[in-house]
Parts: C-alpha cells; sequence; structure tokens
C-alpha cells in the first residue's frame, strides 16, 4: 500500500491557482475511481491537498485530473504546469502532522486548520473514502496537534493587530461581556476591532462621530447606540474600552482633559486602543494610573512579538512531530504491507471502519 | 523526627520553585498541575509536622519563634490551596512557594526552636487567638502575594513587554478582586484573633497590643481607601505587599517580646 500526498498550497501557488481548486473538497469517489483505496481531500483557502492510499502507484497528474475534474475547470490542459507537490510515506506522514500543528500555515501556529482538517476528515468519513490507513493517520495527527499546542508555545498570543487589541482587553478584563466600549470614529479599522470585541463577547457598544449620521449607521451595524460627538468626553467615566480612529490632527485625549473624566473610576482600568494616525491620544495618558494606552505600533509590536516566539517553538514543535512520525511509520509500515495482501480484490469501500472505531 | 517531616515539606516546597524557576527561564512559562501537588505535599507533610509537636508540647504548637513561623507557612500554604484553584490562581502557586520556602527554610537555619519548659497548663482561649491570628496573617500573605502578581501584571501591560508569563496569570480585574478577597478574610480573621486575646484570662503585653492594633489599623485603612475609591488598584496591591512585610516584622516582634514575658 503506497501512502501518499499531492497538493498545492500557498508555498507553491498564488491565489489565482488555488482558487480554481477552490471547488476540489469532495474529489474522494473521482480518486477512488483512479485507483486509491482511500483518499480524503483538505481543501481551504491556502492549500489543496489530497492524501490518499493506494495499492498501485496514481501518478500526481492523475490526483490533479480528478481535482480539476471536481472543481469543474476547463484547462485541464494546464494541469502538468501546476505547482503540484507529492509526499511520500514519511514524508506524508510529516507533512500532515506539519499542516495539522500549524506549521505549514501563512500565520504560523494559527488553529484553525486543525478544525479544517478534521472537517474534512470528518466529511471523507462519511462518504467512506477513509480507510483503516488514514483513520489512523489522521487520529494521530489530531493527538500530534494537540501535544504540539500544549507543549509548545506555538499558538501564543495573537499575530494580528485586532485580535491583539482582543486579547489585551481579556488580560485586563476578563469577560469582555461586563465592560462598555466607546468607539470614537466610525471608520473600517474601528468597525474591524469592534467585530473581533463583539465575537469574545462585548455588547455595551456607543459609537461616536464628527458625523452623526455614520455613528448611528456603524452603531445600527454593530448593534450598539450611538452618542453624540460633543457627548463623548462623558462617556468616559462609564465605559471600559476606548478605541479611536478619528481623523482628528491634534490629540482628542490628553492627561489634562482625561483626569478629571477618570476620577470617578479610580478602581476600574480603562483600556485605550488608538488606532488613528495621527494619534487621536497623547502618549503621556499611558502614565496615568490605571491606564493601558496601546496604539497602532504598539499593537503591532505585540503581534511581531508573538510571531518571534511561534517561530522560536518551530524546532520544539518539529522534534515533537520528527518522534510521531518515526514511531507511527513505524507501525504502520508492516500494517500497510499486511493489509495490502488482506484487501487485494476486494472492494475499496469495505475498508472504511465502522463509526464505533473511530 | 518532626524536623525531618519539615525538612521533606520544605523540599516538596522547594521542587515548586526550581521549577518555576526553570521554566521561566526557558521563557515558556506553562502552569501544570506539579506546583499544586508539591505545595499539596508540602502542606501534608507541615500537617503533620505540626501536628506532631503539638502531642509533643501539650498545646497548640505555638510556643516559640520556630513554630510560629512554620504555622505561618501552614496558614500560607492552606489558603493558597483554599483560594488558589477556587479563583482559577494557579499560578499562585509559583508565587506562594518561594515565600513558604523563606519562612521554613528560615525557622530551620536560625537557631529560634528553643524548648521553653511549659509550667502553665493549656490555655485554649490564648491558642485560639494565637493561631486565628497566624491565619489571618496567612491570608494577608496570599493577599501581598496576588499582589506582586497584579505588579507583574500591570508592569508587562504598561511597558507593552508581553513576557509568557503574561499570557498564563489571570487578567487584572481578577486579581484584584482576589487581593480584595483576602484582604477582607485577613482582616476578618485578624479582629476576631485581637478581640479573642481579651478574653483570654492575662494580661496581654502593651507592646504586643499596640503593634497588633497598629497592623490592624494598617490594613484598615488599605481596606477604606479600597472602598473610598481613594487608592488606585496598583497602589492596593504596592500596599498589600508593604503590609505584610510590616505585619510580618512586627509578628516577630510580639513573639519575641511573648518569649521573653511568659510561655503559654
Amino acid at each position: 500500500m503506497n501512502l501518499f500526498c499531492v497538493g498545492l498550497s500557498h508555498h507553491t501557488a498564488n491565489v489565482e491557482t488555488r482558487e480554481r481548486f477552490a471547488g476540489g473538497a469532495g474529489s474522494e469517489c473521482t480518486l477512488r475511481e483512479a485507483g486509491c483505496a482511500e483518499a480524503l481531500v483538505l481543501a481551504t483557502c491556502n492549500r489543496v491537498e489530497v492524501y490518499a492510499a493506494s495499492e498501485k502507484r496514481v501518478s500526481t497528474d492523475q490526483i490533479a485530473e480528478c481535482l480539476l475534474q471536481k472543481a469543474e475547470v476547463n484547462d485541464r490542459g494546464h494541469s502538468e504546469a501546476l505547482p503540484f507537490y507529492r509526499y511520500e510515506a514519511a514524508k506524508c506522514v510529516q507533512h500532515l502532522f506539519r499542516v495539522a500543528s500549524g506549521l505549514d500555515s501563512m500565520v504560523v501556529g494559527e488553529t484553525e486548520i486543525l478544525g479544517q482538517t478534521k472537517k474534512a476528515y470528518q466529511s471523507a468519513r462519511e462518504t467512506g473514502a477513509v480507510g483503516p490507513c488514514l483513520h489512523r493517520l489522521f487520529q494521530r495527527a489530531f493527538r500530534v496537534a494537540k501535544q504540539v499546542r500544549t507543549y509548545t508555545e506555538i499558538t501564543r498570543g495573537s499575530v494580528s493587530v485586532g485580535s491583539v487589541a482582543v486579547d489585551l482587553a481579556q488580560k485586563i478584563f476578563g469577560k469582555l461581556s461586563d465592560c462598555g466600549v466607546l468607539v470614537l470614529g466610525a471608520g473600517e479599522t474601528s468597525e474591524r476591532t469592534v467585530r473581533t470585541l463583539i465575537s469574545r463577547g462585548a455588547n455595551d457598544l456607543r459609537v461616536s462621530n464628527r458625523s452623526n449620521d455614520r455613528a448611528e449607521e456603524l452603531a445600527q451595524r454593530v448593534g450598539g447606540r450611538a452618542v453624540r460627538f460633543d457627548e463623548w468626553p462623558q462617556q468616559c467615566s462609564e465605559i471600559d474600552i476606548l478605541i479611536t480612529s478619528t481623523s482628528s490632527e491634534t490629540p482628542l485625549l490628553t492627561p489634562t482633559n482625561l483626569g478629571p473624566m477618570l476620577a470617578n473610576r479610580i478602581d476600574r482600568p480603562l483600556f485605550i486602543i488608538d488606532i488613528a494616525v495621527p494619534r487621536d491620544v497623547d502618549p503621556t495618558v499611558n502614565e496615568m494610573d490605571g491606564v493601558y494606552l496601546y496604539d497602532i505600533d504598539a499593537l503591532r509590536s505585540v503581534a511581531e512579538q508573538s510571531l518571534a516566539v511561534r517561530r522560536q517553538q518551530i524546532a520544539s514543535a518539529e522534534a515533537i512531530i520528527a518522534e510521531h512520525v518515526a514511531d507511527f511509520f513505524d507501525k504502520i509500515s508492516g500494517e500497510l504491507t499486511r493489509g495490502s495482501q488482506i484487501t487485494a480484490g476486494s472492494p475499496v469501500a469495505d475498508s472504511s471502519l465502522p463509526a464505533s472505531q473511530l | 523526627m518532626d524536623r525531618n517531616l519539615l525538612i521533606i515539606s520544605t523540599v516538596c516546597f522547594l521542587a515548586a520553585v526550581v521549577r518555576t524557576g526553570i521554566v521561566l527561564r526557558t521563557g515558556f512559562f506553562r502552569p501544570g498541575k506539579f506546583n499544586f501537588l508539591a505545595i499539596g505535599l508540602g502542606f501534608l507533610f507541615q500537617t503533620a509536622f505540626l501536628s506532631i509537636r503539638g502531642h509533643a508540647v501539650g498545646r497548640c504548637p505555638l510556643t516559640n519563634l520556630f513554630e510560629v513561623f512554620i504555622f505561618l507557612a501552614w496558614a500560607v500554604a492552606l489558603i493558597y490551596l483554599l483560594v488558589g484553584p477556587a479563583y482559577r490562581l494557579s499560578l499562585m502557586g509559583a508565587f506562594t512557594a518561594p515565600l513558604v520556602v523563606l519562612l521554613q527554610g528560615f525557622a530551620l537555619i536560625a537557631p529560634i526552636d528553643i524548648r521553653h519548659p511549659v509550667n502553665l497548663p493549656a490555655n485554649p482561649s490564648l491558642e485560639f487567638h494565637a493561631s486565628v491570628s497566624l491565619v489571618a496573617y496567612g491570608a494577608f500573605a496570599l493577599a501581598c502575594i496576588a499582589g506582586v502578581m497584579y505588579l507583574v501584571q500591570e508592569r508587562q501591560l504598561k511597558t507593552h513587554q508581553l513576557r509568557s508569563i503574561f499570557y498564563h496569570l489571570p487578567p487584572l480585574t481578577d486579581l484584584f478582586a482576589a487581593i480584595t478577597r483576602l484582604l477582607w478574610w485577613g482582616f476578618i480573621l485578624y479582629t476576631v484573633g485581637i478581640v479573642s486575646g481579651f478574653f483570654t484570662g492575662r494580661p496581654l503585653p502593651r507592646v504586643q497590643v499596640v503593634a497588633a492594633i497598629g497592623v490592624w489599623l494598617l490594613y484598615a485603612a488599605i481596606l477604606q481607601g479600597r472602598y473610598l475609591r481613594r487608592i488606585a488598584p496598583k497602589r492596593i496591591a504596592a500596599l498589600c505587599i508593604v503590609g505584610f512585610s510590616v505585619a510580618l516584622t512586627l509578628l516577630w516582634g510580639i513573639t519575641f517580646s511573648a518569649q521573653t514575658h511568659s510561655v503559654p
């Protein structure tokens, strides 16, 4: 039995090429017709990969043909030029473990890929395309990914500015559902940051903008309420998080005008996210007790710190993966040989495992 | 025999300290069950030691400075075990263990385990007064530790330099809530301890009374500042550290003066 992976990813193909294969998920039946005893297609925005086990060698071209067929792309003649990579046996195992652990992702350590891999596995299992070989491979991949996440800091912190801001808010306040949020400036960046806060539980939202109509529009979109621009200073005694992104040329907040606003809230921290350029908040505000000011550079710096830590953790993650690859391949290689003798001539669909074993 | 139990207990706490030191050096802090288990085990040996010592002296083992320090270390571990997991402050173990090691290490090394001839019969009221006061000190110690954690977290947030430990410390507001609760627990227990001191049936040395009331006033002022919103959380956290340092120094003085006066 041959265990292999054929695919293309953000490392080898540009987005135009990848999107041609976006409909490649669910090609398992076609792949089995092409000679794969077991097959699973992992299709995400950054990769399209086929993991398969076959009695005889199935060429990369055949796999590409199947994917194109399913994706209903009418340019099959170009498949030879496509930047597909192919990993066999232990390399295939290693590649899957790296993918599931987020090491092969565009943002190292991202965890979404694990969910997507699980979904692809579940979908292939339901169609009976996954047999004992891929079942074991993927179960082990999920275990490895969990171990990598637990024993390294590959997923530590956030690497996007919006997520960093929300992570920091959670590290200051814990539950965001109890926090009041005021947005100054109804721009696109503010909206994105507010939406990230909402996704983590924030629900008391107020929007203020020089143009009240725009404030009302944004407030309506995010489920908050609009506050007239001349009234926002009064809100500062009630809110916990302030997001500013106005186009003001001079700072809106300085220690002089913020001091009185904070007089009655000495025991509650105020988290200010200043994403405006030029900045809306005087940097010396950060020196005030209980005020935590992060401008766009500070947020980027935290994101870069997290990314650097994740990169440092790659070696530890690779070591865990290498250990599992060796162990897994030792165990499965004998079984693959035996399996090929047993399954020779038997129908492909019979190789799927009963749900109880999964 | 009893000192061996104490040495084993100290080694358990030391193991938690060493582990924390090692993981902090790697820059990858991951709070696991190790600290909690090490402290739990250390606490069992402390309890065994105090039990044996209690039987030996025929009363609550608070007859000299050595026993007072061990009892205090025991109270710190007890409050940690009660509070730590409940408020999801398991990382507190990383900060608690060094304090216990310091207290027990000092008690073991310093020549303060002097057995005094016990002439007077056991006085349950006096023992209650002393033990409740020391458990209150345990709560103040934990408030001090939560204060250290708060300041560490606050510093990282202010400077925008987030280290590995940042991701494992609780949110600032949770830490502040824990500090407040611990201050309240300590303050209530300490008040009970002081009041019960007046019902022991024995005259209390004036120095002890003044020192105890001084500590009580200090913590009352911190709590008042917190509730009247006159002191910022960062300063409350710093005051918890100052308060416990003062209280510990005075405890030494009180115990020392008590030894020179009479033995319960």
